[in-house]
């Protein structure tokens, strides 16, 4: 049975993961995604799994990359400066290929920058914080409800694709209260990873099924395979040649490229016959929507769309949308990241037009309607 | 007992070499190890023991085995 | 190795990957033989171990092994340990890799008291990256970052365990590898975070710089230079220094940390059920 409750965006993000079988979380408090670990810290042992504060941001990747390979669901929470420190092991899960969530409520940086001020200011890290190559998952939900849909969504990824999915909320939507209507956790569609058919001695921990993706056994299930971050070849093991290199790395690329289609999540708005759209994410879109429709109301022909999935980013979506209007503006909590996606998949067909906002405030649909009037005008 | 040495596991440390009390176990002229007169090995078990690449195995029978 | 250990080890993947002479491979050994004697479900043994020449020995134990990142061993163990507290989680670490870049992890591991073994195979070099100076590097021993002398004072593994609450802490080396794996079997058994302190020789990275000898006479020095827990307790800190102290260090009785945790689950479904 649903239930109608007035919660914010975090607690929505907790609620959820708990409804998809998420049972580890490890983290380090900072602001503004504290919520998420105090809610887990209550709930989890109510039902049985656990809760753990590390000693640093580092650790609670470490712990929930470890509790997931012993077979559950597990994610952690942070925000800016931790998301930077988890860098290193979001590219160990990456390449280790580990199911975990790392949910970032971004703030304005860098550095300690206004550790209360929403921002949209991590959105190259989530593709490219870690180093070397690799596809990345990002989600950003645009509404508590959103959020708590968009969370499903990343445990799913994460258990499907073996790899560590980000979800980009912001101190807008992780602190922002709404009344909304809570699904029946019987509902969800959850996703489990793919256990392996075969006798222990017969498993390959790296060997990938037509959809890119190994089976993933838990330790202590008796199957004795090796796990490492080195470049390694079916088994697991530790493997330099050239073509066993190149086939991993394009692997980790191409298991999520194979299935944009599913990954991708939008909504596009008052797009059939707009001349001018606006691309928005995260705590930008309400502000944007507002925008819109009073530039509809004034008779301008103007259209809207959400980037739920930023990573991999919705080329497809873009494109066809930078074919049939003249200009294209993208406001963003940041100097200007994701507007340079767009231009690349417009790639000349529209007029792109950046709509930065670094002052730690968020953007008012006047804001965004003024530019929008000069455009459009 | 017999002494099995898996010889392409020896790097020549010299470790058994030096603890081996009847010197019984020299290097080749290619670094690895064999055995000299196995007839004076006392099954002491050191080679076993100290060898860091586990290439000494004493097992039930008599002799050397090398694989 | 004997017959009765080598099932426990991936044979395959054999010679491993360590310089002629390196006493890594006597640890592992030892590692191996503990096991074995304690007759440990292969099926419920996981080794996670973190990076530099010493962890590489989780990739020949035959069992769930897990090589994560520099320095975050312990970690990945304790999100394996309080997930699924029915294995036995068992950490390869070296100087560096515990102390240095990690020393963060271990230090609250043993303060949480959570029921891990951690082996450091201790050869006082950074041996991967071609000896530079670690936490345990002697001080005025040359490394390839200290070629005037190494001019900082080390840890001593053992003092920073019990200062920071593990409550077994033992040292052995690999010249007293009969030793060594006995602290490991009563590391093991020990209901809590257990660290082993593993004297290893690196004739590679730091005999040559040093002067040390061939790897039998680094051995030698390990002779030589240990004394046991019980002959130290009549020397005097002057006939002691430039020692080691080998043997059982400390025990003690703590609560372990996923035992406390099942009370907090006792105590939230308690609570949850008013």
């Amino acid at each position: 049975m649903s239930r109608v409750v007035l919660m914010q965006g975090n607690q929505a993000c907790a609620e959820a993961a708990l409804a998809a079988g998420v049972r580890f979380f490890a983290g380090y408090p900072i602001t503004p995604s504290t919520e998420v670990a105090e809610i887990f810290a209550a709930r989890l042992p109510r039902l049985g799994g656990k809760f753990i504060q590390m000693e640093d941001e580092i650790a609670g990747m470490g712990a929930v990359c470890g509790a997931s390979l012993a077979g559950v669901k597990a994610l952690t929470a942070t925000s800016g400066p931790g998301f930077s420190l988890k860098q290193e092991l979001i590219g160990y899960a990456a390449m280790a290929e580990i199911p975990v969530v790392v949910v970032n409520v971004q703030r304005l940086g860098p550095s300690t920058g206004k550790p209360t001020a929403p921002a949209q200011g991590d959105v190259m890290q989530a593709r490219w914080g870690t180093h070397g190559d690799r596809a990345a998952i990002a989600l950003s939900p645009t509404s508590v409800r959103e959020t708590y849909d968009v969370t499903v969504h990343a445990i799913n990824f994460s258990e499907k694709f073996r790899l560590p999915v980000i979800i980009l909320l912001d101190e807008i939507i992780g602190h922002m209260r709404e009344k909304i209507a809570l699904p029946d956790p019987s509902t969800l569609r959850i996703i489990e990873r793919k256990k392996p058919a075969v006798p222990s001695g017969e498993y390959l921990a790296y060997k990938p099924d037509d959809d890119g993706v190994a089976p993933l056994a838990a330790f202590g299930d008796g199957y004795h395979y090796h796990v490492t971050g080195l470049v390694h070849d079916e088994t697991g093991f530790p493997a330099g040649s050239a073509s066993i290199t190149a086939d991993l790395i394009t692997r980790l690329h191409t298991k999520v490229y194979n299935a944009k289609s599913e990954i991708t999540l939008f909504d596009e708005y008052f797009m059939e016959d707009a001349e001018t759209a606006v691309v928005a994410y995260g705590g930008t879109f309400r502000s944007a929507m507002a925008a819109v429709k009073e530039a509809r109301a004034k008779g301008n022909k103007v259209g809207l769309i959400k980037l739920i999935t930023i990573w991999p980013f919705a080329d497809e979506v873009v494109a066809r949308a930078a074919a049939k209007v003249g200009t294209m503006i993208v406001p963003e909590l940041n100097y200007g990241q994701l507007v340079g996606e767009v231009h690349r998949a417009a790639n000349g067909r529209a007029h792109i037009v950046s709509l930065p906002k670094v002052d730690g405030g968020v953007f008012t649909p006047q804001e965004i309607l003024s530019v929008l009037d000069k455009e459009v005008g | 007992m017999a002494l099995e040495i898996k010889k392409e596991w020896c790097k020549g440390c010299g470790i058994c070499v030096h603890f081996c009390p009847k010197k019984v176990l020299v290097l080749d002229e290619l670094g690895k190890i064999f055995t000299r007169d196995i007839d004076k090995c006392v099954e002491c078990g050191l080679c076993e023991l100290r060898c860091p690449d586990f290439c000494f195995t004493l097992r039930k029978g008599k002799g050397e085995k090398v694989s | 190795m004997e017959q009765s250990v080598e099932k426990l080890l991936r044979t395959k993947h054999l010679a491993h990957i360590w310089c002629p002479g390196c006493g890594n491979g006597t640890v592992l050994a030892a590692t191996v033989r503990a096991i074995e004697h304690l007759g440990l479900d292969q099926d419920k043994t996981v080794i996670v171990s973190g990076i530099g020449c010493s962890s590489r020995a989780s990739g020949y134990m035959n069992f769930d092994t897990l090589h994560t990142a520099h320095g975050r061993a312990l970690t990945f163990a304790t999100g394996i340990k309080l997930a699924r507290p029915e294995l036995t989680v068992i950490v390869l670490t070296g100087d560096g890799d515990a102390t240095a870049i990690g020393g963060n992890h271990f230090i609250h591991a043993a303060r949480r008291n959570i029921d891990l073994t951690t082996i450091v195979f201790n050869n006082g070099i950074y041996g991967m990256t071609g000896g530079q100076y670690s936490p345990l590097t002697p001080t005025g021993s040359y490394a390839s970052t200290a070629p005037y002398g190494h001019i900082e004072r080390p840890f001593d593994i053992a003092k920073l365990a019990i200062a920071a609450g593990a409550t077994y802490v033992a040292r052995g080396s690999a010249y007293h590898t009969k030793m060594l794996a006995d602290v490991i079997i009563k590391g093991i058994e020990h209901t809590g975070f257990s660290v082993i302190d593993a004297v290893t020789q690196c004739p590679t990275s730091f005999g040559r710089k040093n002067k040390m000898g061939a790897p039998a006479a680094m051995l030698e020095w390990q002779r030589d230079n240990a004394v046991t827990v019980e002959a130290a307790a009549k020397l005097t800190p002057e006939q002691l220094a430039g020692k080691f102290i080998i043997g059982e260090l400390h025990r003690s009785e703590a609560p372990e940390y996923v035992a406390e945790y099942d009370k907090v689950i006792a105590r939230a479904q308690k609570g949850a059920k008013k």
